[in-house]
């Protein structure tokens, strides 16, 4: 598991020009929304659910590209004809993913704050709901990324396939940081984040079992 | 002949893609620390028997036992055989040493045995479409298989290529590992091969 996230993670940062782009999407994404919106107060109580719009719209970027590497010269063929269970190659997968939507979803909230005003003090509470909430996103988007890296429409076929499954976890993500941004005097935050992880739960066991059936022959 | 001593036993495969049978009825059996030539034109099958008993892909129908596990034990069989394949197998941008570190931690002599000690930490995109080749039979290498499956593992490869995996191939054997080679070379393969298989619109000819 640790080689597979080692080599995730090394060929990221062999990409980084990459991520520098859908930061840079994402960003403007978030810029976009504001100037819709202009200068109001419904600025700051949207800004949670933007912060989340602006990820999942560069998620698909990112997760879309997930298995480029593999697909070159069949790597993920190489990959599995080694002794290693399939899973494992998928949670190396997921969790590069994680790691990478969270470093996108870290460097957007100062973007969120000075745009929406959304300045907050609860930032150990948004940066665990930016956690949870990549997480969400990307245990099944890396499986349904693996099923359309082959497809020629993967593009469109993954935000199709994914955006459904993942409105629990984009619902909760929301809430949960509006919350933490508005302020939370009932505490119901704390739901919203076991919900959160309530879903991870789900989608990390199951995606990690289907995983084999979707990349075998 | 015992089972036991039995590196392969094929029986009736076949594979289909679309409405074509790429191995339509293949049956053979190969003693364990031989080396057999799979021999046959464009599209006999070869590539695809090779992906079967390597486990890459199912068969349709028949059966087959690899170091004496079946075919559907993937795991087991995956610990014992390695596939050089068409394709390469490399990641591009990961250098030459990063593509084997995936295989095993303990790379060992494995590139310098295979004429590469002097990229080890080049960038596979930088390498030529023979160093790429070198590369992959180090990585088959690596598995340390008592089965290899060569595909075409000519393809590619400049003289000195030629005679390196002549010489590996020819180590492997004395080692007792079994090895199957599919390829059009069949001269050169023919000198050193045990065993011949020769393939046409996926049946076995001879």
């Amino acid at each position: 598991m640790i080689a597979a996230l080692r080599k995730e993670l090394l060929l990221q940062w062999r990409t980084r020009a990459q991520a520098v782009a859908v930061f840079v999407f994402g960003a403007t994404a978030l810029l976009l929304f504001s100037f819709a919106i202009g200068p109001s107060a419904a600025l700051r109580r949207y800004a949670g659910g933007f912060l989340w719009l602006g990820l999942l719209l560069s998620s698909t970027l990112t997760l879309s590209e997930a298995f480029h590497s593999e697909m070159e010269n069949h790597a993920l063929e190489g990959l599995l004809l080694l002794p290693v269970p399939a899973h494992v190659l998928y949670y190396g997968k997921a969790l590069a993913n994680t790691i990478q939507l969270v470093m996108l979803g870290i460097a957007l909230v100062p973007v969120m704050v000075v745009l929406y005003d959304a300045g907050t003090t609860q930032l150990l509470t948004i940066l665990l709901i930016i956690i949870l909430g990549s997480a969400g996103i990307s245990a099944p988007g890396t499986l349904y990324s693996a099923m359309t890296s082959q497809a020629r429409a993967k593009q469109t076929l993954l935000p199709l396939l994914l955006f459904p499954l993942i409105v629990p976890v984009l619902l909760a993500s929301v809430k949960a940081t509006s919350l933490a941004i508005l302020g939370d005097p009932m505490d119901e935050g704390r739901s919203w984040i076991f919900l959160l992880l309530a879903f991870n739960g789900i989608y990390w066991s199951l995606c990690g079992l289907l995983f084999d059936r979707v990349v075998e022959d | 002949m015992s089972p036991d001593q039995l590196a392969i036993d094929a029986s009736h495969l076949a594979r289909r893609y679309g409405r074509r049978w790429a191995v339509a009825d293949v049956s053979f059996q190969l003693h364990r620390g031989k080396v057999m030539m799979v021999a046959g034109r464009n599209g006999s099958g070869k590539t695809t028997l090779l992906r079967i008993l390597s486990t890459a892909i199912r068969p349709d129908r028949g059966k087959a036992t690899v170091a004496g596990f079946d075919l559907k034990q993937r795991e087991e069989i995956r610990r014992q055989s390695a596939l050089l394949a068409h394709h390469s197998y490399l990641y591009e941008s990961l250098s030459a040493r990063e593509n084997l570190s995936l295989v095993s931690r303990d790379t060992g002599d494995v590139l310098a045995r295979v004429g590469l000690a002097g990229r080890a930490d080049d960038p596979v995109s930088t390498f030529s479409a023979g160093m790429r080749k070198r590369l992959s039979f180090a990585r088959v290498l690596l598995q340390k298989p008592s089965i290899v499956f060569l595909d075409e593992p000519f393809g590619q490869l400049d003289p000195e290529g030629f005679a390196l995996i002549e010489q590996v191939v020819g180590e492997l054997k004395s080692a007792g590992a079994t090895v199957v080679i599919a390829t059009h070379q069949v001269d050169r393969v023919a000198r050193f091969a045990d065993q011949q298989l020769a393939l046409e619109s996926g049946r076995v000819i001879a």
